[in-house]
This record gives C-alpha cells, structure tokens and sequence, in this order.
C-alpha cells in the first residue's frame, strides 16, 4: 500500500506519462486501427473546381467496378434531408453538393466499397459535369456590390455573413484623435491548418437490429457529437453512442463534424453493415477546418511617452464557403477581444466582419481559444510598431503599459475580468535569461558591420478554459466539464472525464489531480475519456479548457468523495466527524495523532462495513461551471540572423517564460510549450494554405503545406513564473496553447527589428527567405 | 557499407525492380513470403498493395501508422532488411522475401527496447501518433551511429515529422538511449 509521503509528492512533479506504455508499443488505438466485423470503406468524389454548378454525376461506372456497394450523392441526401447540415457557427454546410460546389475539394459523392481499393476505384470512376462559374477568391472582392454572390441558398443577395463589433467606438474614435501618435497597419493572418499527424475518419457501425448506431469517431468533443448528431440524424440520443478512440494530434481539426462522418453513418443505416472513412493527408489540408485568414486594420494610438491611449481593430474574417467555425454561441468572432492583451487601455472598440469565398469552410482555433491566436499577434506586432514609430525599446515600451500586479483582478476595456498575471515578472525573467542588454550592444555592433540580427518579444496574455454557463455555450450547450469518480473496494480509482485527450497526457495529469486528493499514488487511479456511453457528459477538449474545467472537476469531485470518507472514518476510528482530519493523505483523529485510517481503508469499508444509515459505496460525479476564464500570460524573446544572400532567417535563440499557474506536471507543460513553440514557428516561417485566382488549393499536402522537421527546429529555453488563478481549486490555468499564440509575433518582431534601420515595419507571414530576399534586394542590400 | 551517419529514411528499399516487360496490373494478385518480427507469414496480396496495409490491414500489425501520403511524414517507417524505410513508398510484392522490423518487435520478452525506455523516460511523446515510425528511424540509426552527435541524430530523424513535440525530447530521448546501449 502507498505511503502518504508519496502521495503527497504527487502534485507538481514530473510523473512519467501512464498512456505512454501504448503508445510506445505500437498498442495505441487509433481510429484506423479499428476493425469491425463485415466493415466496408467509404472514399469521397470531390470537386476539382472551386466554383460551378454541376451538370449532371453518372454513377453507372462506379457500381459496375466489382466491390463496389454503394455510391451516394447529394440528391440522395436531399431525400434524407441530410444533403445539408448545421455548422456550430449557425450557419449550414453541403454534406454533399447538391445544384454546385463552392471549393475546390468540396464533397461531391460518396462511394462504398468492400474494400478500401474498391471503394477508391469506384470514386474515380464517377463521372461529374460541371459548368464553371466565377471565383471569388478574395474577401475584399467578395464584399464589391458586383461580386458573384456565392451562396445562393441564403436570402440575404451578399457574401458577408456576420459584422460583430464590442467596445466603446466613439470614445475610441475620440481617444485616438486626441493621441499623441497613432500607428495604423495591416496585418494579416494567413490561412493555417491544424494538420494533426493523423488525419481525420470515423467508423459508423448502425445496427438495424437494435436501433443502435455507434460512431467511432477522431473527435475532440464526443459527447457534443453526440447530441448534435441526434438532432441531426433524429435518432434518439440514448441510441447513440459515440467512441473517440486514441487520437493522432487534434489541435483543433477534430472539433467540427465533417461531411465524411455524416456519409459514412448513412451509409452504414443503408447497407447494415459498418462503414469506414478515413481521409487522406491531401483531402485533411483541403477540406477540413483552416484557422485564421483574419485581415486586419489596427490603429494603436499612444502618447509621447509611450502610454498607450486607445486601440481600433477592423477585421475582415474570410470564412470560405461556410461558416463552419466552432466558437462558443455569443462570440462569433470567438473572443478576439482579448486583443487589449497584456495592456492597460482605458479604451478600446474592435469589429469583424465575416465573408464567403470559394475556399475551405472553417475557421476553427488551431490550438488557440477561439481566435486569441489572432487577436495576441496583433497587439504584439502593434506594440513593436509603436515602439518604432516612438523610436523606444520594446521592452520598456511593454514595461510601462503593463497592466501592474497590484491592478488584478483587472476589468479590461473590452470586458473581461482577467483573473491574476505578473507581466513584469515574466518579461524580466525572460530579459535576464537571454541576455537583453548585451543582445542590444551586439545587435548595433553588427549593424554597423552591415549584419541583420534582430531580437523580437513578445509578452502575451491568452484567455482559456472555456467557460462559465453565464457566458459561454456551444450549440446550447452549456460549457461546463465533468468527472466521475469511482472507488472499488481495495481503494482502486476509476476516473472518468467528458474531455478526450489528443497528447495532452490527461491520463497522467488527471490521475495527479485524484491521486493527490485522495491520497493514493498515480498508478492507482486509472483515467478513462472518449466513451460516451461510460464517460460524464463533458465539451471535451480544445481551446485550454481541461485543466480549468475537467482538472477542477477532478479536484472537486475528488473532494466530494473525500467527504464521504471523512464520515466513513469517524465510524472506523469512532470518533467525532467534525474531529477527524485530512492530513498527508491520511483521515486522523484530532489530536490522537497515533489514531488514523488510510484512504483505502475507508474505501473497503464503504463495501465491506458502512457506518449504520449511510448508503454504502464510495462514488461521486461533479459537473464544474467555472466561475470565470483563466488568463496564463508570459514573455518570448527571440534572436535571429539573416542571411543576406539567401533571405534565410536563423534562429539564434528563443527564451520563454511561461505562467500557466499552479503546475500540475511540469515535464507535460514543458512538452506542450515545446510543441506550441514550434508550431507557433511554423507558421510565422513557412504556413499558408494558399488559393490561386481560380481557387485552385496550393497547400494540398506536405510537400507544399511544411511541417517543420527537427532540422529546422530551434531548440527552446523554458522557465517559469507561477502566479495561480485565484478561482481554480487547484489555481491551474491552461497551457496546451500559450506557445502557439504568444510565439507567432516573437518571431515576426524579432525579423522585422532586424530589418527596422532599412525602414521595414512590418512583414506579413509566412516570412519564406524568398520574401525577405525581396526586401533586401529592394532596399539594395545584396551579399 | 560504411555508416552513413545521418541519413533520412526514404520510402526507396533496397530490393530488385521488375523489367518493364514483367510489369503487372495493378489489382492482380501474387502470393508473398516475409518474415515480421520474427515470425514468418505467407500471404495473396494485389500488385498495388501498399507495405504499410499489408503490415496494419493483412497483419494486423496497427503500430505502423499512416499520416502522409507522401513518403513526408514517415509515420510509416519500418525495417526492411535492416533498413529503414517508409512503408507507404514500398509494394508489399517488392517486400517478397524481405526480413520486416516494426515497432511491435522493439520489446523482447516484455522488455522494453532503451529507445522505448528513453522516449517514455524523456517525454519523448506526446499523441503518439509518429512514435512507432520515430522509434523505427531511432533504432536503424544507432546500428549505424552508436555514438551520434546531436546534430547526426536531427538530420537522422528529419524524415520523420513530429506535430506535439517540437522534437526536444525525441533528441534527447535517443541520445540517452545511445548512452544506454552503448553502456551495455
């Protein structure tokens, strides 16, 4: 049995990760490795135009090819009332074109085959005529009154969708008149995807003899399938059940529901049988969600002394084709107006405005709550313009707009509560590790030596752990998240949770969190998600929201449980409840320190011997409504060196100082940041899924969509500060995203500070080395 | 062969091509003998059949995973005859014969391979996803290296890509590995 020293050193240390054990086996169970009996293959005909109607599809071909079972297509749907289906963002999506298509790669039909071969073969065998229409590739063009009018099956005659605006615009307007100076630029936000390693599939397994459908699925949110899945199908809920097994990476792309899945479970209702589909690479980057493709006017207005007076921001959103970006229901935008970030503005107004092109649907977070990605890179870059235009360091730019320790919990100008951040604390720390000063001295000594080296920061505040039900639902659906907890007899631990895992390692955090509650160690308490039919209902898991709401539910329903306990003790130790006390994992009697019961001694007794009148059992579940956000913040400093010849960026160095709060496990939060950092990286240097005048997908597949490889990659320095959220039982905050979102204007800053003596303010990404050889070449520096 | 400290994995095997005049459709099906993990197997594939599925689908051998399409990812990488490969860049008939390693053969008698040891010791994983394939390229490249730098093993890893990690700890997962095994 585990003693209670151990037990107690279980929170904040490094715990080796108990789903490891699989994975490096080759014992994970990806939604590939999912094999049902009589199990058919679903492959999608796609379209190869961005926008035309369709004439006619002829499918004859198709179901002469041996195994070939089924071909389904968008008129078929229609019947079913399935050819559409609602996107989370109110709006509503093709399954399957019906009349004509509106992206390249959009869903055409649907083939069914015994096999995975025959399934491809009968795809390609479908025959479809179309007639091209007009493309309108760029947002800016779309919102022209003569634009082609992209979705002729809403009523409103126009390509923008939604306009969404918060903040004061007038006294905004007025403040920035009355500023000192004001700096006015367009950043954009190019188009990314997730590609998570594996890509997306599901398989649906309908049985026609019990009613029953049960979709293994890639999904970060299981349950929220299956309720909407049950509002869309009309099956009842209770006859649904969803199972997200392991899952490949998510960040993201694993929230929406896609067309395949909804092909792939009526296929299996017409044939009985069940019915795979699992993407390709190419059909991931060209058809599933994208994140960003924001365009935005920022006006940042300040004083002389570099005090910031107000911010503007205007956005154009392109969504592409539909607006299927999963956002909680009242922030279309998600919560982009976070983009105050770590400031204190006394005001501030931002607006969006949402548009249709012939591109990708989506728009979802890419491992980023709702948008923070966007609004983070904004203020950041803004902040080094003005540092710029002021001719001040950006370092004491940020130091002397910081919103002080003292003024938390601070009301932001656009209305959040931002919980508790040392912002100082974390650019200081970050300063002292990487040298700032001395940075500085070299950086103007190589200048003068005709070298580019620039030092970029970044110092940003991030909003997640979506969210109180006050504020915050999705779909209707409330955003709380849940815990079950279960003590078998020999004090044993169950855990279940309604988020789902994609690498975060909640098996091993989660685990912590009960452990360290109860008083057992980790390897007692095994962590179970992804089962709808098992697990607590739950929003699952994107946009840093597990630690802050799953991880508090863990801590709260551990508690729960306790408090059972604590009565089961008196009994054992016949004593006083409100004598019996929780110290080092152990129930005592107050002052009789010899006179003690261990937690899975309690737990027999639950079974084996409960006091008289109580019911017997040790098991709790909560459901946690977070009272607000959490608010992690830090500081990233950047070094790098350009190549003159070749525009080939270097990365020199990269410091960064993270505050996620109270630390659960700090090697897993180390492992996140390096992976958001080099995400965040990829982006700012070499991301774009990128569109030619026709529509035509550039950024099909990892050849043309890079992912960087560990020769690239910079190697991280990490430190801490830790600055707890006053709210969360444990003062957790989320992490998963902070590297992603505060990285990105890190890099661009530290780029742009190397070029900022030719005049150079700013340098929209991916910044490729043929971008900046440009730049040199244009202010004629050659090597 | 001399080593060749830091090669990336490539889906080309070192096996015979066919002539041109031996080619064959690509459903017709031919009758294979490999050796996995030890274990022999003989089994009727068609032409067009992938490595990679006759390992996950034939087999049943699911550690070997699928991310690209492109012989990019190397998720799928595998031992053939030694080597290091990315099975979804090699015909299961261009395999006849062949001696195939995969990640379900690291562990010998319940004991865990140092690599496997390392990755999970170091935080050498996060989804898992491209682990097999990483662990794969890992162990093909310290039988040429034992003793690599850490440069040698970012370039030996380069062909196979890594979306949680940001690679840090795979580095130092397989240079402690190297250690260990050196050390036995």
């Amino acid at each position: 049995m585990t003693t209670t020293g151990q037990a107690h050193a279980v929170l904040g240390h490094p715990v080796r990760r108990k789903e490891d054990i699989r994975f490096i086996q080759g014992r994970g169970r990806y939604l590939d490795d999912i094999v049902l009996p009589r199990m058919a293959y679903l492959a999608l005909v796609r379209s190869p135009h961005a926008h035309a109607r369709i004439r006619s599809i002829r499918t004859d071909a198709a179901k002469a090819i041996p195994g070939v079972l089924a071909v389904i297509t968008g008129e078929d749907l229609e019947e079913l009332g399935l050819a559409w289906m609602p996107t989370l963002a109110g709006d509503k999506q093709m399954v399957l074109a019906v009349g004509k298509v509106l992206f390249q790669y959009q869903e055409v039909a649907a083939v069914v085959g015994e096999t995975r071969e025959a399934a491809v073969d009968g795809a390609q065998a479908v025959e479809v005529d179309y007639d091209p229409l007009p493309v309108v590739v760029d947002p800016f063009r779309a919102l022209e009154p003569d634009a082609p009018v992209l979705r002729e099956d809403r009523e409103q005659k126009t390509n923008h969708i939604w306009h969404w605006e918060v903040g004061d615009r007038e006294a905004t307007e007025e403040a920035l008149r009355r500023s000192d100076v004001v700096i006015r630029e367009r950043i954009r936000f190019q188009r990314v995807h997730p590609a998570p390693l594996e890509p997306c599939g599901c398989i649906a397994d309908f049985d026609r003899i019990t009613g029953r459908l049960t979709l293994y699925v890639t999904s970060q949110a299981p349950h929220a399938y299956r309720t909407l899945l049950a509002l869309v199908t009309k099956l009842p809920e209770h006859m649904i059940r969803v199972i997200s097994p392991d899952i490949g990476g998510g960040f993201g792309n694993k929230v929406a529901v896609y067309p395949g899945y909804v092909c792939a479970v009526v296929a299996s209702m017409m044939l009985g049988r069940p019915v795979k589909w699992v993407e390709t690479r190419t059909e991931n980057l060209t058809s599933t969600s994208f994140a960003r493709d924001y365009h935005m006017m920022v006006e940042l207005g300040a004083t002389r002394e570099g005090k910031v007076t107000a911010l503007r921001v205007k956005t154009i959103a392109d969504h592409g084709a539909f607006d299927a970006s999963a956002n909680p229901s009242r922030f279309p935008a998600g919560l982009f107006s976070i983009c105050t970030g770590s400031y204190d503005f006394p005001v501030a107004f931002a607006e969006v405005d949402a548009v249709y092109t012939n591109k990708a649907p989506g728009g979802i977070s890419y491992r980023c709550s709702f948008r923070v990605t966007e609004a983070s890179y904004l203020i950041e870059r803004a902040m080094d313009i003005l540092a710029d235009e002021l001719g001040m360091d950006p370092a004491e730019l940020r130091r002397r707009n910081f919103i002080p320790p003292e003024k938390f919990p601070y009301r932001s100008a656009l209305g959040w509560t931002y919980d508790s951040g040392n912002y100082i604390a974390a650019l200081d720390r970050a300063l002292a590790l990487i040298g700032y000063e001395e940075l500085r001295r070299e950086q103007e000594e190589r200048r003068r030596r005709g070298e580019l080296m620039g030092i970029g920061i970044s110092s940003y505040t991030e909003i997640v752990g979506a969210g109180p039900s006050h504020t915050f639902d999705i779909a209707g659906l409330k955003m709380f998240d849940s815990c079950e907890i279960r003590v078998h007899p020999t004090g044993k631990i169950l855990a279940r949770f309604g988020t789902r895992h994609q690498g975060q390692g909640h098996e091993t955090t989660y685990a912590q969190i009960v452990a360290h509650e109860l008083g057992v160690s980790v390897e007692d308490v095994l962590v179970e998600e992804g089962d709808t039919d098992t697990a607590p209902y739950g929003l699952g898991t994107y946009a840093s929201r597990s630690t802050p709401t799953a991880g508090a539910a863990a801590a709260m329903c551990a508690r729960r449980i306790r408090e059972k306990a604590r009565k089961i003790a008196a009994h054992l130790l016949e004593a006083a409840e409100e004598d019996i006390v929780w110290e080092e994992g152990r129930f005592i009697v107050r002052g009789v320190p010899g006179k003690s019961v261990t937690f899975p001694q309690v737990a027999f007794a639950a079974y084996t011997n409960p006091p008289p009148g109580m019911e017997p059992g040790l098991e709790a579940v909560y459901y946690y409504d977070p009272p607000n956000l959490t608010f992690p913040f830090g500081t990233y400093v950047c070094v790098v060196d350009i190549d003159k010849g070749t525009g080939q960026v270097k990365v020199r160095r990269f410091v960064g100082v993270d505050d996620c709060g109270t630390v659960i496990n700090p090697m897993i939060v180390e492992g996140q940041i390096h992976g958001g950092l080099t995400e965040g990286f990829a982006i700012a240097f070499m991301q774009e899924i990128a569109y030619d005048e026709n529509g035509n997908c550039l950024s099909s597949n990892f050849t043309e969509y890079l992912i960087p490889t560990a020769v690239e990659t910079p190697r991280w320095e990490l430190d801490r500060t830790v600055t707890p959220s006053p709210h969360h039982p444990l003062g957790a905050k989320g992490v998963g995203e902070s590297a992603n979102v505060g990285s990105p204007a890190a890099f661009v800053n530290a780029v742009v500070d190397a070029l900022s003596h030719l005049g150079v303010r700013h340098i929209d990404m991916p910044i490729t080395p043929w971008k900046i050889w440009k730049i040199l070449r244009e202010h004629g520096i050659t090597e | 062969m001399p080593a060749r400290k830091g090669k990336r994995t490539t889906g080309a095997p070192r096996v015979p091509t066919r002539k041109a005049a031996e080619a064959v459709r690509p459903a017709a099906r031919q009758r294979i003998r490999v050796t996995v993990n030890g274990r022999p197997y003989e089994a009727e594939v068609e032409a067009r059949t992938l490595l990679v599925y006759f390992i996950r689908d034939t087999l049943g051998l699911t550690g070997t995973h699928v991310g690209c399409d492109t012989t990019t990812c190397g998720a799928c990488t595998v031992l053939l005859n030694g080597e290091a490969v990315k099975s979804c860049t090699v015909f299961a008939v261009q395999a006849d014969g062949a001696e195939i390693m995969t990640v379900e053969g690291l562990a010998k008698d319940g004991e865990l391979h140092p690599l496997q040891k390392a990755f999970w010791e170091h935080h050498g994983l996060q989804c898992g996803f491209c682990t097999p394939g990483m662990l794969m390229a890992a162990y093909a490249f310290l039988k040429e290296n034992p003793r690599p730098s850490e440069e040698e093993i970012r370039i030996a890893i380069s062909g196979n890509l890594c979306r949680c990690t940001g690679y840090m700890n795979i580095v130092k997962a397989i240079q402690h590995a190297a250690q260990e095994m050196a050390a036995r």
